[in-house]
Order: structure tokens, then C-alpha cells, then sequence
């Protein structure tokens, strides 16, 4: 077989920063590729058949768990799963005893997910196999973003010069961080808007704007977030009538951006708060083809922290 | 690569085809339950081909698809990132069938295994066939096929390459010399 | 004349300046002479520099009640590696140090470990819940030497205002952990383009500067009440603890300008370690106040120098290697620091910034006493022979795994730092030695 020789890649996903660009489209070839499989009758292929996978979650997330184990089962690998809590003292077991633990099981990769930033970082200073970061914190969630540039291009084809607006909580959002590391590394142009007291003071490669207008005029394409109810009771927001009023996507506001500009949301939504009613529903919709893309983004990535070729 | 010799001409490739389209036809005892399955690349193309000819000899079209087999392969560590996965599409019901797979060359016998797992795993024939224009010899695993073209023995420093109308404009198979490295 | 140790062909610098090689003879706890004379141990010193031995004005040694993370043998003996001869302790142990009977306990454990002297600081309010002022007269009595409710910031200004004028009336300092718990929140780093790129809760430096702006106005309101004047005679009142801003060193020099009674300290890891090592999400960089910008840095070097920060104040806070590896949410703030404050400074800023020495000696000597009250060490005869000996030009890396704290990392590792102490003495009594001089 003559496969295209093909650059050597981080043997991890942790977020975008030593990833570059060449990689990340190769990455998303092979997503496409997984999704060819997704489409036979007869979805699993014995391409991860001897590996061991632990979806090890420190903060639960059933749709984000899911995802990942159904595509590491269609690639035929081993699957097991560590639900934990932590606590602010050592009493219990630490990280990285459990993840010690698991390492003496003969685990061959982490899906690791947590509520503070770097643990997955942390994680791979400790341990010999590939961690794939599925959600650290307000930090990252490499997947999601990936899945995104995927359902992107799927619909917009080339993200360079594309304008990406992602609108909503952008200071707690890891989706929104990895997204405006890896869509500029693609040629895309991000603006985040979001309320005053919900935007970080800079991130890189991305406007920062709490001008909702501004950030849709002419957007190719429109990410919302989840609002966390949580936010009202730390003074950041007055309550959510008022982010409604600013922020919320609604087929009024969407002519702002470019005519038949998609819509996407990570999920898990809440109806009526990000986007207006029947948005969600609607044609311009890509919420549900983000979610059959999230398993395919994941079987690459499985398929390259595995199979892939060593750096 | 350095081009050795040409083994077969378009001449010779006809020919084997045929003699293999007869063969399969009095293996078959007819053209009953018959498939043909080709396995990318050129394996599509001669499967086409075969189909072609059975149709001419016996005057009936038998069902043919089309089998990836990229993610059964067992040396996927040394392939590389970049998996080239391409559609796998068999349009009929394989069970109770009489399968010829259908590929270019056999050689290890690696990619033959792989294609019995993909196949297998997509519905569960009476009889499976191996067809191949060429045998070149080393064997890594036990498997044979039922129908060859031409046995061609090579050595491993060898490449045999199978050209196709369809896929590269002339019907030949050629020797290669591997360069040193 | 007859000593106990002779120390040949020293080098000579202390807070006033530097004075060349001497023989420096000791005993009696005194410095006999500087031109030599008999002693039954005679070493060696060439090449070496003899300063007075260090004050560290700040820091964590967690007992009692937190062993498990440092203890006073551990931590003391630490601080005579680094140097020290004198170490403040921070009450924010369990239980919290705010009874004389405590204060005691503490100074004579100590006594008998026999390594760096301790000066307990005792809490300003009683279980530094930050409402019922402490003992100040009954634990000054025990021995305090200073009143804070460091490890927790205090909130209530009218508290402060009291606890500041009724610790003075009793001649003790009060300093303070100054930073705005509502505009801190929950920031685990800097406040600046690396937390928000690494989606980490940030502290801005205005939690600091706030902080500092409003304690000053709460001195400025103090000094005016009843007796002050007469009180403080030029001595701090309020000392204002790991100063890590630059906005923060601009409020306390036009406050020391207008004449306050004020006095500040900076940490080794706020003069040598940004936000940005926090790219590397290790909670080994997590400190409050947090590591800041290099403008910081460049700005509390220019305040060491010009004596708007009067000390160099380690803040040694060592937690376990197991919390340490907690996320950086939940791991615990502090940084292990004693042994490595002198060295690390001299090579940073005196080697690589030209930074003059005798500044920064008086940073880590004269500076601290004088904060405190206690009377300068100077290498004349018939001082105090709390001395420190150091080596400036070997070179060796920071190795954790040789530290006598109980807590074996450190931002540092592998810096290749000069200046490490090879001998401490206190009144003449060695308290370290390095296996060479042994
Ligand atoms: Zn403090």
C-alpha cells in the first residue's frame, strides 16, 4: 500500500500548543476517513484490536464519555472507565495514585477529564502512555474544538479568511479557548462577544468584543456557549432575562452575519437561553452533525495516539 | 525504483482474466449465488472486469462490491498517520453467497487476511474465493489462492506493479527493483 | 587571644559595606578580634565571605499542627542552611499561635533544637478570625515579636485600625498579608494574558495595590490617635508582608515619602519567577501573592535598591509533595525557599544584574533587624558572632532531594546558583556546616 508519508505528531492531545497546522488538517483527513467507516453498515473495524483505553473523569460528563468510548469500541479497543471525585485535601487518592494505579493495569491511553486547568498536562509528566485531554477545567477541550473545525469545513469547505464568531460565557469556556487556539491555526479569523464580566482581558489570535452586532457582522459562521446558571450567583451576570436580552442568538440577530451562516452549539444546551427557540431546530442548525462528528474526530485521535507513527 | 522488466502485456493480462473468469465459472458450477468483491485499488478494477467476462460467457450479470481494508490491516503502526480509508459498499446480501475476493497481487498474504475479516464482518457468505492476477511467492500466513493469473516468483527486494486500464491507462504488470536505501 | 574558632583570610561584608580579608577570631558568642589570635578550630576561609547571619522576617514552619508539611527541627535547620541565624515563624498553624503560652512552647523547642534562632509571630486577632484582638503585652512578653494574621487577610479595616494601634502602644509590629479578597476571588495566578490564555482564576495586582492603598489610609488614621507619636519614634508599625506588585511598591514608597511609619519585604521567588512559568500548569509555581510580570520583577529589584523595600523576606511556605500535586485549583499557595534565598539572590542579582552587594547583605541583615527592633550585626569586634560564611564562587546546582525542609521540590531545581553558605554560626555556636568544613 503507498500511504502518503505524513509528519510525526505530539503522541498526545493536551491542547494546540505544539500542534501545527500541517497536523491538525492531516488529523482531520483521518477524522474524514473515520467517517467513511461510520457510514458502512456494519460500523467497527479491528484497527485498535489489543489496546486498552480508560476514560478516567474526574468531573462527570456522560455525553463527552460516551463519545469518546463508542469510538475507541468502533475501532475494537478495550474500554474501561474511573469515575472520581477530588478533593481540596490528600486524604483521599491523589491523581496521581489513580492514575498510577491504572498505569500497573497496562492502560495504553487516558481520556482524562477534569474541572481544573492542567491536570492533563500534570497527568503527562507522570505517565509513560498518550493522555488525550477531554475537557480540563476553563483551559481546554482539544475534541470539541476539533469536531467543530470539522463540522466547519464540512460546510464551509477552507476556513482561511473565514469569520468564526463564538458567542456567550467566553472566560469559563475551554471550548472557546481551543477553539480560538486551533481555528486561526486554520486560517480562520476568530471574534469572541460575549457580556463585559464574561470576557478574559486577551486571548490570542482572537478579538474580544461585548459588541454582539460587531461580532456577527458578516460572521461565516456562529458558535454559541453554554451559559452556566452558576454565573448569576457570582455577580457576574444580573440574571439571565438580561443575558437573553444582550446575547442571545436569535433569528433577528443572525442577519447580521452572512446570509445561511451555520449555527453551532457544544451542547448541552439550554433551550431558549443561547439561541432563540426554534433556532436550534432549523436548518442552519449544526448541532447534531457536531455530535456525529465528535465520534469520528475521536477515532482519529485514538487511531493517531495509537497507531499512529511514533515521533 | 528502478524499472526491471514488463511480465505481462495487455495480451497476457486478457488472457489470464479469461482463463480466470472460465475457472470461476466450472468452480461455480454456474453463475448461482456468484459474487464478486474487488479490493482497493486495482482489485475494483479486475474485479469489474471479471464480472464483465462471466456476464459475456454466461449471460448473466452477477452482483459485485467494493471492500476496504485499510483498518484491518495488522502493520498499521508501520503505515504511518495518514490512514487512506475508502468506501467499502457491497450493494446485496452476502449471506448464502459464493465470494470471489479479487485482488492485484498476493504476496505476504497479509492483506487477503485482512479483506477475510472485512468481509466476514459484513455478512456471512457460503464460500469465499481468492482470485489474484499474481502470485509472487513468500508467504507469511497460510493462505492460497483459488484462482491465479500467472505465478510469478520474485525476490523480496522486488516490486511487482499492476497497471489497469481503469486505474493507470495500460493493462501490464511490471517488475520494479526496490533502490538500495 | 584565646577563642574558639579562628577564621583565616575571610572576606569581610556586611550591611555597611564590604572591608577585606581578616582573621577573624571567636568566642565567648562574641567576635574577638579581626586580626587573628588562638583558637582550638582554626579554618580556612579563603576565598569564602563572612557576613552577619541572616534575619529571615517571614516564614512558614507549620508547627504546631501541620508536622506532616515542616517542623521546627526541619525548618530551622533548613534556615541555618540558607544562612539564617534568625527566623520570624507565621502563627497560621493549628492551633493558631495567639496565646503566650504557645509563643513559650515554641521558643523553647526551639532553644533546644539548637539550629536558627525562632522569633514567633503571634496572631493580631485571636484565632485570626480577624475580631477579638490578641494578647499583644502577654505574648510580646512571651517573646513575639510580631502581630499578623498572615495566611488569611484582614478584611475589616476598623479591626486593623485597632489591633494596629493597641499592638503599638505595646511596641510590636503588626504586618500584614495585604491583598482584597473580593477583587483576589478565587485566583490561583497572576491576573494577565497568560491566565487568561490558560483559563486559569486570576489575582490581579490590584488586589495588592488596593490592599496597600487602603492600609496606608488606616495608618495614616492610627498615627493621629492618642500617644502615637510619642510610640513609634521612626519605628515601622505596619509592615507590609511579600510585596509582589509594582503598583503596590509605588503606593509604599510615596507613603514612606509622606513620612508613614511603613515598612515592606519581597520574596526570592517574586524577584526571579514570572506568570509565565505557569505555562507549564505545575501547582510547584502556585504562591500567593502569585508570581507576577517581569515589569514587577524589574520594578521590587529598583525597590531593593533604593530602600523602599527594607528586606528580603522568604515567605518559606512548605506543604507536602502530595498537595503540591493536587491540581492547580485545589494545591495548596507556597513555595519552599530557605535554603536556597541567598544563593539564588546573590547569582540573580548580584552576579547577573550587578546588583551592589552590600545592599542586598543589608537587605537580608540590617534590613529585617531594624523592622523588628532588634540592633544591627556589624563585623567590628566584640559583635555578636551570628555569622554566616558563604562560598561565592562555586557553582552548584538547587537538588530538593538535599534539602533539609521536609519539603523536597522547588521552582529552582537545576538552577546553577554561587553564594551557598558553608557555615552558620549563632553567638559562636556552629549551627551548619558544610561536610568540607566538618
Ligand atoms: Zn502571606
Amino acid at each position: 500500500m503507498n500511504e502518503t508519508a505524513t509528519p510525526s505528531f505530539p503522541k498526545h492531545l493536551l491542547d494546540f500548543q505544539d500542534w501545527r497546522r500541517t497536523q491538525v488538517e492531516s488529523l482531520l483527513e483521518t477524522a474524514q476517513m473515520m467517517q467513511e467507516v461510520l457510514a458502512r453498515p456494519v460500523k467497527k473495524v479491528p484497527a485498535l484490536t489489543g489496546f486498552t483505553v480508560a476514560t478516567v473523569f474526574f468531573e462527570p460528563s456522560t455525553r463527552t464519555r460516551i463519545s469518546f468510548e463508542l469510538a475507541a469500541r468502533r475501532m475494537s479497543a478495550d474500554v474501561v472507565s474511573f469515575s472520581g471525585a477530588v478533593s481540596s485535601t490528600t486524604k483521599g487518592e491523589t491523581y496521581r495514585d489513580t492514575l498510577r494505579t491504572l498505569e500497573q493495569m497496562g492502560i495504553d491511553a487516558y481520556i482524562l477529564r477534569t474541572d481544573a486547568a492542567g491536570v492533563p498536562h500534570q497527568a503527562h509528566r507522570w505517565l509513560h502512555k498518550p493522555v488525550i485531554n477531554a475537557g480540563d477545567g476553563w483551559r481546554a477541550h482539544p475534541t470539541q474544538a476539533l469536531l467543530d473545525a470539522f463540522t466547519l469545513r464540512e460546510k464551509l469547505g477552507d476556513l482561511e479568511g473565514k469569520k468564526i464568531a463564538i458567542v456567550g460565557d467566553i472566560l469559563h469556556s475551554r471550548v472557546a479557548r481551543s477553539n480560538a487556539e486551533l481555528l486561526p491555526m486554520l486560517g480562520a479569523k476568530v471574534v469572541a462577544c460575549g457580556p463585559a464580566t464574561l470576557l478574559p482581558g486577551s486571548l490570542p489570535g482572537t478579538t474580544l468584543t461585548t459588541n454582539l452586532k460587531e461580532a456577527l457582522a458578516e460572521a461565516d459562521a456562529v458558535m454559541a456557549l453554554r451559559l452556566q446558571k452558576e454565573r448569576m450567583d457570582k455577580g457576574l451576570l444580573p440574571s439571565l432575562p438580561e443575558y437573553i436580552a444582550g446575547y442571545q442568538i436569535t433569528e433577528e440577530r443572525l442577519r447580521w452575519a452572512r446570509p445561511q451562516a451555520p449555527l453551532l452549539h457544544p451542547g448541552p444546551m439550554n433551550r431558549d437561553v443561547e439561541l432563540e427557540g426554534t433556532l436550534a431546530d432549523s436548518p442552519r442548525s449544526l448541532v447534531e452533525r457536531q455530535v456525529a462528528n465528535g465520534q469520528a474526530v475521536r477515532m482519529a485521535v485514538l487511531y493517531h495516539v495509537l497507531v499512529g507513527k511514533k515521533s | 525504483m528502478t524499472f526491471k522488466s514488463k511480465l505481462l502485456n495487455e495480451d497476457e493480462v486478457r488472457r489470464a482474466l479469461t482463463r480466470i473468469a472460465h475457472e470461476v465459472i466450472e468452480k461455480n458450477k454456474g453463475t448461482d449465488n456468484l459474487c464478486f468483491v474487488g479490493i482497493h485499488t486495482r482489485g475494483i478494477s479486475l474485479a469489474q472486469r471479471l464480472v464483465n467476462l462471466v456476464e459475456r460467457f454466461e449471460g448473466k450479470r452477477v452482483p459485485m462490491g467494493i471492500l476496504d481494508i485499510t483498518l484491518y490491516r495488522d502493520d498499521l503502526t508501520e503505515i504511518g498517520l495518514q490512514p487512506k480509508v475508502r468506501e467499502t459498499r457491497i450493494p446485496f446480501d452476502l449471506n448464502g453467497k459464493a465470494v470471489v475476493l479479487v485482488d492485484d497481487v498476493l504476496y505476504t498474504g497479509r492483506t487477503a487476511r485482512a479483506a477475510l475479516d472485512a468481509l466476514i464482518d459484513q455478512g456471512r457468505p457460503n464460500r469465499i474465493y481468492l482470485a489474484v492476477l499474481v502470485d509472487r511467492g513468500h508467504r507469511e500466513l497460510p493462505i492460497r489462492a483459488d484462482f491465479v493469473g500467472k505465478n510469478l516468483p520474485t525476490s523480496k527486494s522486488e516490486v511487482v506493479k499492476v497497471k489497469t486500464q481503469e486505474d493507470d491507462g495500460e493493462d501490464a504488470v511490471e517488475l520494479w527493483e526496490m533502490e538500495e536505501s | 587571644m584565646k577563642g574558639e574558632i579562628l577564621i583565616k583570610n575571610a572576606k569581610l561584608a556586611d550591611g555597611r559595606g564590604e572591608h577585606g580579608s581578616a582573621d577573624v577570631l571567636i568566642g565567648e558568642g562574641r567576635i574577638l578580634s579581626l586580626t587573628g589570635g588562638d583558637a582550638s578550630t582554626v579554618l580556612d576561609a579563603t576565598g569564602k565571605v563572612l557576613s552577619p547571619g541572616f534575619f529571615d522576617p517571614h516564614a512558614h514552619l507549620r508547627e504546631p499542627g501541620q508536622e506532616v508539611k515542616e517542623d521546627l527541627q526541619s525548618g530551622l535547620t533548613a534556615a541555618a542552611k540558607g544562612g539564617y541565624t534568625d527566623v520570624v515563624s507565621m502563627p497560621n498553624t493549628s492551633p493558631v499561635v495567639d496565646s503566650a503560652e504557645i509563643v513559650r512552647a515554641l521558643k523553647e523547642k526551639a532553644a533546644q533544637i539548637g539550629r536558627a534562632r525562632l522569633h514567633p509571630a503571634a496572631a493580631l486577632t485571636q484565632g485570626q478570625e480577624g475580631k477579638i484582638l490578641s494578647e499583644a503585652r502577654l505574648l510580646r512578653e512571651a517573646g513575639a515579636v510580631m502581630l499578623t494574621d498572615d495566611g488569611r487577610t484582614n478584611e475589616d479595616a476598623g479591626v486593623l485600625a485597632q489591633g494596629l494601634q493597641y499592638a503599638a502602644s505595646w511596641g510590636l509590629l503588626v504586618s500584614v498579608h495585604a491583598e482584597d479578597a473580593g477583587l483576589r476571588r478565587g485566583g490561583v495566578m497572576h491576573e494577565g494574558k497568560v491566565s487568561f490564555r490558560l483559563g486559569l482564576p486570576g489575582n490581579p495586582a490590584y488586589a495588592e495595590s488596593a490592599r496597600i492603598a487602603r492600609d496606608l489610609e488606616v495608618v495614616r488614621y492610627v498615627i493621629q490617635g492618642p500617644g502615637m507619636e510619642a510610640l513609634r519614634s521612626g519605628k515601622s508599625l505596619l509592615h507590609i508582608q511579600h510585596l509582589s506588585t509594582r503598583r503596590g511598591l509605588e503606593l509604599i514608597r510615596q507613603g514612606k515619602q509622606d513620612g508613614l511609619p511603613i515598612s515592606t519585604e519581597v520574596g526570592p521567588h517574586h524577584l526571579t519567577l514570572t506568570d509565565e512559568h505557569l505555562e507549564s500548569l505545575n501547582p510547584i509555581y502556585k504562591v500567593a501573592p502569585p508570581l507576577r510580570t517581569r515589569t514587577d520583577i524589574e520594578a521590587l529589584v529598583e525597590g531593593l535598591l533604593d530602600g523602599s523595600i527594607d528586606c528580603v523576606g522568604t515567605d518559606h511556605a512548605p506543604h507536602t509533595q502530595d498537595e503540591k500535586e493536587l491540581d492547580l485549583l485545589r494545591a495548596p499557595f507556597g513555595i519552599p525557599n530557605l535554603e536556597v534565598a541567598w544563593p539564588l539572590l546573590y547569582t540573580e542579582l548580584v552576579l547577573k544584574r550587578g546588583f551592589p552587594l552590600p545592599i542586598l547583605i543589608e537587605r537580608f541583615t540590617d534590613g529585617p533587624r531594624r523592622v523588628l527592633g532588634f540592633s544591627p550585626i556589624h563585623l567590628t569586634e566584640g559583635a555578636e558572632a551570628s555569622l554566616v560564611l558563604w562560598q561565592p564562587n562555586n557553582q552548584r546546582p538547587v537538588e530538593p532531594s538535599a534539602f533539609a525542609s521536609k519539603a523536597k521540590y522547588s521552582p529552582w531545581e537545576g538552577w546553577m546558583l554561587q553564594g551557598w553558605p558553608v557555615l552558620t554560626l549563632v553567638e559562636g555556636r556552629r549551627v551548619f556546616a558544610s561536610e568540607p568544613l566538618l
